[in-house]
């Protein structure tokens, strides 16, 4: 009844949503037993793999270390996983565009299902998931010999990283390559940023079509600075190409869950709120006093955004 | 080259669904139903690649109830030469829909299949990757921008960091993001028109696909509802609040 994770890391570095899978992967454990086991695939990997094998609970790091699985496209990963899915009775990966990609490949070769986004366990095979934007939660069982599970970060505490003690988990290499003549890795252009990842940021400050422009978002700027918060954004601020799409929270954008969640000129649609409403505390800044963002704000603070957000930058 | 569009039935994305009183699933009686917005952007995708001379046919496809057939007229009136209306009143499961897909491919030969990211009831975000794979074909999910040359297709992908671009070997499957395009109305006549494009029946039986899925549907449930908190009157009064009540500054 073992189970594999899929590690996610970008530039060498594994990424903070990984603790958060493998924590899942454990609430699994207590019920089904067996090892939870990490899959580190890519290019280049070993101190990923490094990194991986000092997470929490991890019995094992397997590593698929080749030019194949660089820039991990799916269809290489996807028969990777498939091959060492005999292993596994569970394989679970973030709910990142990575996971989202791979994991569904893998159900299909494996002739199984894939449970999507799960944010609960309730036994070795139920568990809870989020459908129609966040507005009902299904509890869904699964009876097929292999799970596939994407998880969401925000419904699981993240395990720790034995930093400081010696003890890591053992790292294997795994020799399965797989060719690839369908795809090809071409370019990417990625955000560079200072600021904390939206995803793991403990305060969110987002901007929505209320801003204007991408020059005003500016405005939110230096009051992240002072947070050390992370800036996310609306559909509408993205789709306005007031900023880039990977700021958008939603349901169909990134979901966020941090202590403070700050919404300036943001209107409050269902989409937008799937991915923002388990934030522990709300403020809503909007000129509009009828707006449905005020529906779930804990502090709802009405007025023109290009008055108050200089006013708080500088009271902060 | 043919272009398959994979479209879904779905509730309107602008009503906020209820659960049903004895928790079994949402209830979608009397609801406003519509096109997936994702899936509209697919066909959207499929019109502009006709428009430019790279696709000579677009196939729409789904599968669903009979009532499902409204959004296939939808996408004939937007521009798909004809449908496919696989019918069943049985809840059709990513993988199951996969399946069908693929054997519509497999009949079908398309160049391209484009299907959304992303189904606005369920939020799977599954089946063009299943399809991909059953249909051993290279998959470019979450697509902000589309481009063919020849036999080859570079498609744009919206992912966390930000944007990368692959290049695939055609055929291939895209799915579709919301920065692909800009979907336009139906306009009156071409509704009408849509109504004597052709349009095939068939079933899940007819196709040799069992719909039987190893998930069962347990319980729907409400989330937790957030209480609404109050309002502010100043800039001062907002972060007293969360320094000395919320503490979270
Ligand atoms: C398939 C689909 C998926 C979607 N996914 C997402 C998603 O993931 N994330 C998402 O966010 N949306 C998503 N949407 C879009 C969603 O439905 C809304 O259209 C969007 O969230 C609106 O963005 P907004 O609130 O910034 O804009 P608007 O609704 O236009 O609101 C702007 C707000 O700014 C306020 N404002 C204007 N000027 C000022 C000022 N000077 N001072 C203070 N306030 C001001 C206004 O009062 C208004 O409330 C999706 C939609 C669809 C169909
Ligand atoms: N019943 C269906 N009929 C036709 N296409 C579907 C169906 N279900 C899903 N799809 C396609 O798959 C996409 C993603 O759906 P999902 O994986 O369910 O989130 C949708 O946008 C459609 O293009």
């Amino acid at each position: 009844m073992s189970l594999l994770v899929l590690a996610e890391h970008h530039d060498g570095q594994l990424s903070g949503a990984t603790a958060h899978v493998v924590a899942a992967a454990q609430a699994i454990q207590q019920h089904s037993g067996g090892d939870v086991d990490l899959l580190v695939a890519g290019e280049h990997v070993a101190a990923v793999a490094e990194a991986a094998a000092k997470l929490d609970g991890v019995n094992r790091v397997r590593v698929a270390d080749h030019a194949a699985y660089a820039h991990q496209l799916a269809e290489p990963m996807g028969a990777l996983l498939a091959e060492l899915a005999g292993d596994y009775s569970y394989l679970l990966a973030g709910a990142s565009t990575t996971g989202k990609n791979v994991m569904p490949r893998v159900a299909a070769l494996k002739d199984v299902s894939q449970i999507s986004e799960i944010i609960e366990v309730d036994s070795a095979d139920t568990f809870k998931r989020p459908i129609y934007a966040g507005n009902a939660i299904a509890t869904v069982q699964s009876a097929d010999p292999l799970k596939v599970l994407t998880v969401r970060s925000t419904g699981f505490d993240a395990v720790g990283s034995l930093q400081d003690q010696g003890g890591s988990a053992a790292i294997e290499a795994v020799d399965v390559v797989v060719d690839n003549a369908q795809s090809t890795f071409i370019k990417e252009a990625l955000a560079q940023s200072d600021r904390p990842e939206l995803a793991g940021a403990k305060i969110v400050v987002s901007g929505g079509r209320g801003m204007g422009n991408g020059e005003n978002f500016k405005l939110l700027d230096g009051i992240a600075d002072k947070l050390g918060a992370a800036i996310g954004a609306s559909r509408a601020a993205v789709d306005a190409g007031f900023v880039p799409n990977d700021m958008q929270v939603g349901q169909t954008g990134k979901i966020v869950a941090p202590e403070l969640y700050i919404a300036v000129g943001i209107s409050g649609a269902i989409q937008h709120l799937a991915g923002m409403k388990d934030s522990k505390v709300i403020v809503a800044i909007n000129k509009d006093e009828e707006a449905p963002i005020f529906q779930v704000a804990d502090y709802g603070l009405v007025g023109d955004l290009f008055e108050i957000l200089p006013e708080l930058e500088q009271k902060l | 080259m043919k272009v398959l569009v994979a479209v879904k039935r779905v509730v309107d994305y602008n009503v906020k669904i209820r659960v049903k009183p004895d928790h079994s699933d949402v209830d979608l009686t009397n609801v406003k139903m519509a096109m997936n917005p994702f899936c509209e952007i697919a066909v959207e995708e499929a019109v502009r690649l006709k428009e430019k001379g790279v696709a000579t046919e677009i196939v729409a496809v789904t599968i669903g109830p009979k009532a499902a057939q409204e959004q296939l007229r939808t996408a004939l009136a937007l521009g798909a030469d004809r449908a496919i209306h696989i019918q069943t009143d049985e809840k059709a499961e990513s993988l199951a829909v996969a399946k069908l897909l693929a054997k519509v491919v497999e009949q079908e030969q398309p160049g391209l299949t484009i299907l959304g990211k992303q189904a606005i009831d369920t939020d799977n975000n599954q089946t063009g990757q299943m399809l991909a794979a059953l249909t051993g074909l290279p998959q470019g999910t979450f697509a902000s921008e589309v481009v063919i040359e020849n036999d080859k297709m570079h498609v744009t992908r919206e992912i966390d960091g930000g944007l990368q671009t692959i290049e695939l070997t055609l055929p291939a499957i895209v799915t579709t993001d919301l920065r692909l395009n800009e979907p336009r109305y139906a306009k009156l006549p071409d509704i009408m028109k849509a109504k004597k494009k052709p349009m095939d029946v068939t079933t899940p039986a007819e196709l040799g696909v069992e719909m039987a899925s190893k998930v069962t549907l347990l319980k729907v449930e409400s989330p937790a509802e957030r209480k609404g908190g109050i309002k502010v009157g100043s800039v001062d009064e907002l972060i007293d609040k969360l320094k000395n009540e919320a503490k979270v500054l």
